[in-house]
């Protein structure tokens, strides 16, 4: 029986020599993933239920982020709960203040994510990891807590969409705006409970970094999971970069297997992309949207705040100003690192950024940039429902690094290719 | 009898149920306090105990933060009637023991204000307001198990004290 990667990936987990779409599963878990907001209440439950051990402690992966480091005395306390627990079960890999990171950018550069495995995780981009054909998909607490304990959880086997990305990107468009414009196509619901399956030629052209931006936002158009399947660039990403060195399983879809929708996006016909408020469907060419005032600049999160993310920002505020309070937030130690290595952190200093300490900050409207009622920002997260970002009478608009920085230099959103 | 607390929108988020200024705890007493802040300030004033949110497509989507489960159960609110649900969302009240209710055309069925009573077993609202029976679609059978046990670690407790495992369902 025809396959797709998802159902392939989930037949080996589940034990069985095949699986279709609509079948209910349990599934082995190989790696979870867990951070300050929805771990801490797990842990209270599996408290509350008497539960001591967990399945695995190598395979539960431990970082602060969205309050990193804790910004107040509660998300201090959540910290704290996260920490003793950490240490009290011998988490093998736990990443402490100075080595944490946002989740999503953290795991894959640390090499926890393993081709052909299924992987959990207490936040909903999760799906990030698609991007090195893994399934890989958001939990709540709830989920987190039985994953922690058990190593197993339920699973219905979801369709599969496939997004062929045909052509290649223009000059000033990236991944950021084929996904946008995927989730303007189809909507916020558009992939409700499906696998989100990309392939094509232009594809070929993104790195890995890239390639987790698109599989990043799967959950914005309501998808289970996004995946992009192994090859060359995956392998290059993944040698010697992986905690366990043993092999890896590589799936494919089967030519045949079944798609509930098909749909074809040619990059070269893009343009830089922004979401307007409030829905990350609210895409629209930049042409048309050139012009509004922002506030704010943020350049980070774990959609863009990847090392390839900086530098594309630095490449357009070198020897400029910035007309707008602009925040740039390195998504790990690594990163950050990097970025200072490489002199960017001097160009964002020279222009008038300021420059954070990796974390999810204001990207959930946690901290460090939180926005005033009225205000506008342009940023290159993943999100601009209400709210998102401080007060309920603020607004989002999502872009990619390039256009975030142009639009920073103008002070109103901006067409990056005039810079580039 | 319940009163519906109808919102003519789709794509109700996890921001809007919960916003994150608030996710520095996981108290569903003080989450309860925010619920649904930043798409009705006045919700949490009106609601009361066993009160009935209902809403258009996509109910939850965003962020998986089971603390959007919480600030509804702790709101006391008794059910949420959605045309659809987000994936995570639907999930977690599962997990949580919550019965997530889904309704085609919930929003020409229910208006604002209308008295509700809600029989999960049949399946069935009786809308006493307008004088109508309305069937919405039941949740699989495991998943009424889960939710009649109270929720999955209720539920995989029970199971174990059955003497079958998760991985026996």
């Amino acid at each position: 029986m025809a396959m797709t990667i998802t159902e392939k990936i989930f037949a080996r987990a589940a034990g069985k020599p095949s699986v279709q779409a609509g079948d209910l599963v349990n599934a082995k878990i190989d790696l979870v993933m867990c951070h300050d907001v929805t771990t801490p209440p797990a842990i209270s439950m599996l408290k509350a239920h008497g539960i001591d051990k967990v399945f695995d402690r190598d395979k539960i992966v431990v970082t602060p982020d969205h309050f990193q480091p804790p910004k107040d005395i509660k998300s201090a306390e959540l910290h704290k709960r996260l920490d003793t627990w950490a240490k009290e079960k011998k988490i093998t890999h736990y990443y402490k203040l100075g080595r944490a990171g946002v989740c999503h950018a953290l795991l894959p550069e640390q090499g926890h994510i393993r081709p052909g495995e299924v992987i959990v995780g207490g936040d909903s981009h999760t799906c990030t990891y698609g991007a090195f054909g893994a399934f890989s998909t958001g939990i709540g607490s709830t989920d987190l807590a039985a994953a922690i304990a058990t190593g197993i959880l339920w699973f219905k086997i979801p369709a599969s969409m496939k997004f062929t990305l045909t052509g290649s990107l223009p000059t000033g468009v990236y991944s950021k705006d084929v996904m946008l414009e995927v989730i303007r196509r189809i909507g916020t619901d558009g992939a409700l409970y499906k696998a989100m399956e990309f392939v094509g030629p232009a594809l070929k052209e993104m790195s890995m970094e890239a390639r987790m931006t698109i599989t990043n936002m799967a959950i914005e158009a309501g998808g289970k999971s996004g995946i992009i399947a192994v090859d060359d660039a995956t392998r290059a990403y993944l040698d010697g970069r992986l905690k366990d060195k043993s092999d890896y399983t590589v799936f494919e879809s089967d030519p045949d297997a079944e798609y509930v929708h098909k749909d074809t996006i040619d990059c070269s016909a893009l343009e830089p992309m922004v979401a307007l408020p409030h829905l990350p469907s609210n895409g629209q060419p930049i042409s048309l949207c050139a012009g509004l005032a922002m506030d704010q600049c943020y350049i980070g999160s774990c959609t863009n705040g990847r090392i390839e993310d900086l530098r594309v920002a630095a490449s357009i505020l070198k020897g400029k100003q910035v007309a707008i309070r602009t925040i740039v937030v390195p998504a790990t130690p690594v990163v950050w690192k990097q970025m200072v290595d490489e002199g960017l952190a001097e160009i964002f200093y020279d222009a008038g950024c300021v420059i954070s300490a990796p974390t999810c900050g204001a990207c959930l409207g946690g901290f460090m940039g939180i926005l005033a009622a009225g205000e506008k920002c342009i940023s290159t997260t993943n999100r601009n429902f209400v709210g998102r970002m401080g007060s309920p009478k603020s607004e989002v608009y999502l872009a990619n690094p390039a256009t975030a920085a142009a639009s920073a230099v103008e002070g109103k959103l901006a067409d990056c290719r005039n810079y580039l | 009898m319940a009163k519906a607390h109808v919102y003519q929108r789709d794509h109700v988020n996890t921001d809007e149920i919960i916003p994150a200024r608030y996710l520095n705890t996981d108290d569903a007493a003080d989450l309860a306090k925010h619920c649904m802040e930043d798409l009705d300030t006045e919700f949490v004033k009106k609601v009361q105990p066993g009160d009935v949110i209902v809403c258009g497509d996509d109910f939850g989507c965003g962020s998986s933060r089971e603390h959007a489960v919480w600030a509804i159960q702790g709101a006391k609110v008794g059910a949420v009637i959605a045309q659809s649900f987000a994936r995570i969302f639907y999930r977690n009240c599962i997990n949580c023991g919550f019965y997530p209710i889904e309704l085609h055309g919930a929003l020409e069925k229910i208006n604002d204000g209308d008295e509700l009573e809600i029989d999960y077993q049949g399946g069935t609202i009786a809308n006493t307001t307008q004088g109508t029976t309305i069937a919405f679609t039941p949740l699989p059978d495991f998943a009424i198990e889960i939710v009649n046990d109270g929720g999955l670690l209720e539920h995989i407790k029970r199971q174990k004290e059955k003497g079958k495992g998760q991985n026996d369902r």
